[in-house]
């Protein structure tokens, strides 16, 4: 009698939590859903016939899908240059200000990571400052220092996307290294290991993870800036790079939200497919740098 | 310098190396001298403080400059010289309606930006925390998809949802039933024509895009809380309400207050996604501040003067409140 009842009790107590644990997760499911759908319904109208763009009742999914549009952005109807010509510039310009900002920011993250010195706290709080400094407040001082050659050029890009991802770079960079065991060093050094020899053998392989995450929001930061490539590209559209070229595009057809999307599409997913690579090390990152500064 | 950092003693013990007067030997002796002065670090942190200092600090400085002289067209193509004005470009400021309706812009849309942000963020952080591992991980993925999205896409595509023909916003709302808010009334609606809609529709992708990191950094605080203390407060009658408010915030406070000092400065500042929003710079009354400026300096006639008063009065807002996210970064530990 009681252990039937209890065994009742229990089988309440495990249906409840069932239950509740299939409610969660159709929560998540729903969250993940409407998170996503913005996405969704870009890449979907890429995919659309212009009759169907303005349907009364819009469907989820093309009925005639077509290519149309992806062409369209790929020959350059609209600025006269094809999309290859910005991508080349996005990635440029990306690329080499990743690198650079990386490698500079290695060496002032060692500094802070493994040093104890005057004016060390100072340095610290002014990146935190520098980091929060409006950018369309300091792109009006760029804009006339950069005249004239520095404007209409990628180079200036360059510049002032390296400057930029520095201090979040360095933040997230000094955990990395302090995270490296000195002694490992300390035993090289008492093998013979110059210092040299130290940070290429030991300091650089360690930290080599922290380097990829770092670089990753450098990356972003690069690729998806705005506007100072608004500002500095402003009359040369061979020059643009892909954000100001979506942006140009929208601009200049405000109906072919069909081509839009496309050109959003690919300006877009390549950065989402590179994220869901890389997302695992970057979470640990993001929290890291964030976070804890 | 990798071995001094290592703190080795036999790293002070000078190698025996070719006399002065060769290149090897005056390099040799640059390195005892910086050894001897503890010059590493700062040989380390030169090339870093030599770029911010050129293209961030040394603008800032000339925004402040700037403000106090009547820099237009003329000054720009050299055909007359800057003149200093002192206060003028700030009492014109003052005395500007357009200059005080685009801070009230600013302060209201971040009033419902962050907030927003914070709350749809933690919540989904929260249930995150209770998913399972596969279910977490798809929501999270899914969620660092919509954090990687470029601004300019999200807003492209917002803006492309809330057409007024054929956007499916519109096509959603006016299907509600009434008592949802719904109707007919919503068919055709235009989102981008005045600045409640517009700022609603910018505030949309502000919290969509803003929203991963939050979940993200708030299910990272939860890690770190013992589940014996969750299960206790459960044991002691507690609802998930009391339980957020009574164990899970006060924990997190801390990072909850970095969070939310981060989000005012986004989102005060913001400029993207406002900026294709309401189209450019083709609507004056729906201007925030940064977009403001940014009009004054960069639309014909140029006004740097103005543009950089300005430009430093936003950005002494944006200090003020990063004085709090800086204090509140040192109280967690930040600079150690």
């Amino acid at each position: 009698m009681t252990s039937s009842a209890m065994s009742l009790a229990r089988r309440r107590l495990v249906r409840r939590r069932v239950v509740r644990r299939a409610g969660v997760n159709l929560l998540g499911l729903l969250v993940a859903l409407i998170t996503l759908f913005p996405i969704f319904w870009m890449i979907s109208t890429a995919f659309k016939p212009a009759t169907e763009w303005y349907s009364l009742s819009p469907h989820p999914l093309p009925a005639h899908p077509t290519l149309g549009n992806f062409r369209a952005v790929i020959d350059g109807n609209v600025i006269g240059l094809p999309y290859w010509n910005f991508l080349k510039n996005s990635l440029f310009v990306t690329l080499v200000s990743v690198v650079a900002s990386s490698l500079i920011a290695l060496l002032a993250a060692i500094a802070l990571a493994r040093f104890r010195f005057r004016f060390r706290t100072t340095y610290l709080i002014m990146l935190l400052i520098v980091q929060m400094l409006p950018q369309q407040a300091l792109v009006i001082a760029l804009f006339l220092d950069f005249r004239p050659n520095l404007l209409d050029s990628l180079v200036g890009l360059i510049l002032v996307y390296t400057a930029f991802a520095l201090p979040v770079t360095i933040w997230m960079l000094r955990n990395f290294v302090a995270a490296v065991p000195r002694e490992l060093e300390e035993a090289a050094a008492i093998d013979g290991a110059g210092p040299m020899k130290v940070f290429w053998r030991i300091l650089l392989p360690l930290v080599a993870p922290g380097l990829v995450a770092t670089s990753v929001f450098a990356f972003v930061f690069a690729y998806n800036e705005f506007i100072f490539a608004l500002t500095f590209l402003g009359t040369d559209t061979a020059k643009f790079t892909l954000p100001i070229y979506v942006q140009y595009f929208y601009g200049r057809n405000g109906a072919n939200w069909g081509a839009i999307m496309a050109a959003s599409t690919l300006f877009t997913v390549p950065v989402l497919v590179f994220f869901l690579l890389v997302q695992r090390r970057l979470r640990a990152g993001l929290v890291a740098g964030a976070v804890k500064g | 310098m990798v071995r001094t950092i290592s703190g080795q003693p036999g790293s002070l013990r000078a190698p025996a190396g070719p006399s002065s007067g060769t290149p090897a030997g005056f390099r040799q002796r640059a390195r005892l001298f910086a050894r001897r002065h503890r010059l590493a670090p700062y040989l380390l942190l030169l090339p870093s403080a030599a770029v911010i200092a050129a293209l961030v600090l040394w603008p800032t400085i000339q925004i402040s400059e700037l403000s106090f002289q009547n820099y237009g067209l003329q000054q720009e193509i050299g055909a007359a010289p800057a003149q200093w004005v002192g206060f003028a470009n700030y009492s014109h400021i003052l005395h500007d309606p357009e200059f005080w309706l685009s801070l009230r812009i600013s302060v209201l849309s971040a009033a419902a930006m962050v907030p927003l942000t914070l709350v749809v963020g933690t919540l989904v952080g929260l249930l995150l925390s209770h998913l399972g591992r596969r279910m977490a991980a798809f929501v999270s993925s899914v969620s660092v998809l919509a954090w990687a999205t470029p601004a300019v896409s999200a807003s492209v595509i917002f803006v492309w949802l809330a057409t007024p023909d054929g956007g499916v916003v519109d096509w959603l709302l006016s299907r509600l039933p009434s008592w949802l808010g719904g109707g007919a009334h919503w068919a055709g609606f235009s989102w981008t024509n005045s600045a409640l809609p517009a700022y609603t529709l910018a505030t949309a992708v502000v919290v969509w895009l803003g929203f991963p990191f939050i979940a993200v950094s708030v299910l990272a605080g939860l890690r770190t809380i013992p589940v014996e203390l969750f299960e206790s407060a459960r044991v002691d009658g507690g609802g998930p309400w009391t339980i957020f408010w009574r164990v899970t915030y006060p924990l997190l406070r801390p990072i909850f207050q970095v969070l939310f000092l981060l989000s005012v400065i986004w989102d005060f500042g913001v400029f993207t996604q406002v900026f294709i929003v309401i189209g450019e710079l083709g609507q004056r009354d729906e201007y925030n501040l940064g977009i403001y400026e940014y009009a004054t300096a960069f639309t014909l006639p140029p006004a740097y003067g103005v543009a950089s008063a300005l430009a430093f009065i936003l950005t002494i807002i944006l200090l003020v409140i990063t004085v709090g996210y800086v204090r509140a970064s040192v109280k967690e530990g930040a600079l150690q």
